[in-house]
């Protein structure tokens, strides 16, 4: 679905040129949901930007769906860690906006913006503006259309990373709920090493940059998953490996990153 | 209804400012403290407003102003939009017009009115192209201002999901913008009075600004105040247009009280 091969990006300013990316691959496989968890600043926004086609890489090639789509936009449906609604468009019409710009007949995204905004709970505020939803439900909203779009790469930026704890759990656990109906392939940048091993098929490890592959693994858990998962041992065992990584990483990067 | 007696709350402590400064005035005159050859009281200037060889001619007269303010609004606002746009989808030009752009804005175009009569005569031309040039600026500025100003985080989303320029521009950037337009637009109302009165005090011919001018010259004062507050009433009417239709287009704008957007949960 997704391959990223060898790419690598530096920007050059006044003091010099800065390696972000030095060769970097991966793939996501069709129906797949793979996380990148890594230090702050270790290039994941970057990573994305070159993905969604923002960015051109100084080197290497990025296809999606056996395409290239090197330094192309609108390839991807993207969820970014804000929930970037429109504020004169209402909840209905950010969804439909956002699907008939990916070429979806207006008629067509109206409706299905409506079932699904039904099927979630948010019929109600449909035709509302996003200003009057909490945090919480404007990312819903993200989600929904993200997930609507007909894109077939799905890219979620640290989409609960602006949430607190609480509300956080429970948007996974609401995510993954719809997710686990319909399987879309699905690329997760986040900070959180708990959110990435509840959620994710497979899970990628980054330094800090210039971004390199630290560790990749398989998270072994059947789906649908489970709430106590979090107890398992597996899971605690995961999850300290990921967490030696970040430490080392940080340590070397010379303890600022977190 | 709550609403109903919030304004009327807003609304009597002015108006009886107001009518205070009003009762004192025809009181100053009645008591002859000052001259009503150099000031007249504000009845005398309604009689003589309405007295039938003045009212036909300050109607004609009031027509030709707004039609000027009109035809230069309209003219300027438009060429300050289109211009503003042009400027925003072609980063090159802005970076040579912009800081000129921004420069002119301590210019008194009004200053230029004796030299377009000069260029061009006495007819509506120079008249309109003051009033016009006048309302172009505080608009076109404006609107780059907003354009430039739109959410980073939206315009990435939408060029990452796909959106090309005429997309960003008619989706993204225009509405983003219209928030600083109608600031403009308001700057631009008030200017287009101001600069079409200016105008026809230049060659007294039509308008309220010249009669005015001509009324000071044959000492009827009523008359002069009876303009002068015609005019201030179109300033107003224009003024309130603009914001009614600010209100009637800008509906998502989140009320007093409540969050604004990207708040937490």
């Amino acid at each position: 679905m997704l391959e990223v091969k060898k790419v690598s990006k530096s920007f050059a300013d006044a003091r010099g040129v800065k390696e972000v990316l030095r060769e970097l691959s991966l793939q996501v496989a069709e129906g797949e949901f793979v996380s990148i968890v890594g230090p702050s600043g270790s290039g994941k926004t970057t990573l994305f930007g070159v993905i969604g086609g923002l960015q051109q890489p100084t080197a290497g090639e990025v296809h999606i769906g056996g395409q290239d789509t090197t330094g192309e936009t609108g390839h991807v449906a993207y969820m970014p860690q804000q929930a970037s609604l429109l504020p004169w468009r209402t909840v209905a019409g950010n969804i439909e906006l956002s699907l008939t710009i990916a070429g979806v007949e207006k008629r067509k995204a109206r409706s299905e913006a409506l079932v699904w905004l039904e099927r979630v709970g948010l019929a109600e505020y449909a035709g509302a503006y996003p200003h009057v939803l909490s945090g919480g439900m404007q990312q819903r909203v993200s989600f929904l259309r993200a997930l609507l779009s007909p894109q077939r790469l799905m890219l979620l930026d640290e989409p609960f990373g602006a949430l607190d704890a609480l509300t956080r759990e429970h948007m996974q656990k609401w995510l993954l709920s719809i997710w686990e109906q319909n399987r879309r392939s699905v690329l997760l940048v986040t900070h959180s090493i708990e959110e990435a091993l509840y959620l994710s098929d497979r899970i990628i490890v980054l330094s800090a940059s210039p971004a390199v592959i630290l560790d990749e693994m398989i998270v072994p858990f059947e789906r649908p998953r489970k709430e106590e998962l979090r107890e398992d041992a597996r899971f605690m065992e995961l999850r300290n490996r990921i967490y030696r990584h970040l430490a080392e990483g940080a340590k070397e990067a010379g303890g600022d990153g977190n | 209804m709550d609403n109903k007696r919030n304004l009327w709350s807003r609304v009597w402590p002015p108006a009886l400012v107001l009518g205070i400064l009003l009762a004192c005035w025809q009181a100053a005159v009645s008591f002859a403290l000052v001259k009503d050859w150099m000031i007249p009281s504000p009845v005398n200037v309604v009689k003589a407003a309405f007295a039938s060889n003045v009212w036909p001619r300050l109607m004609e007269h009031t027509g030709a102003t707004l039609g000027l303010t009109a035809i230069g609004f309209a003219g300027g606002t438009a060429a300050g939009f289109v211009l503003a746009a042009l400027l925003h989808l072609l980063p090159g030009v802005r970076r040579g017009i912009y800081p000129l752009l921004i420069l002119s804005q301590n210019v008194p175009i009004i200053i230029l009115g004796p030299i377009m009569t000069m260029l061009f005569g006495y007819g509506l031309l120079p008249k309109a192209l003051l009033v016009m040039l006048v309302c172009f600026f505080p608009v076109c500025i404006a609107m780059l201002g907003g354009l430039t100003g739109t959410d980073e985080s939206l315009r990435n989303y939408m060029r990452m999901i796909g959106s090309g320029k005429w997309t960003l521009f008619w989706r993204l950037e225009l509405p983003s913008a219209l928030q600083s337009l109608f600031s403009g637009l308001k700057i631009a109302a008030s200017y287009s009075v101001l600069s079409a009165t200016f105008a026809e005090m230049l060659s007294p011919k039509m308008g309220l600004g010249g009669y005015m001018v001509l009324s000071t010259r044959g000492y009827m004062p009523e008359r002069a105040f009876a303009s002068a507050i015609l005019i201030i009433m179109i300033s107003l009417t224009l003024f309130g247009l603009i914001a009614l239709l600010e209100r009637a287009v800008i509906r998502w704008r989140p009320g007093k009280g409540e969050t604004g957007r990207h708040v937490g949960s």
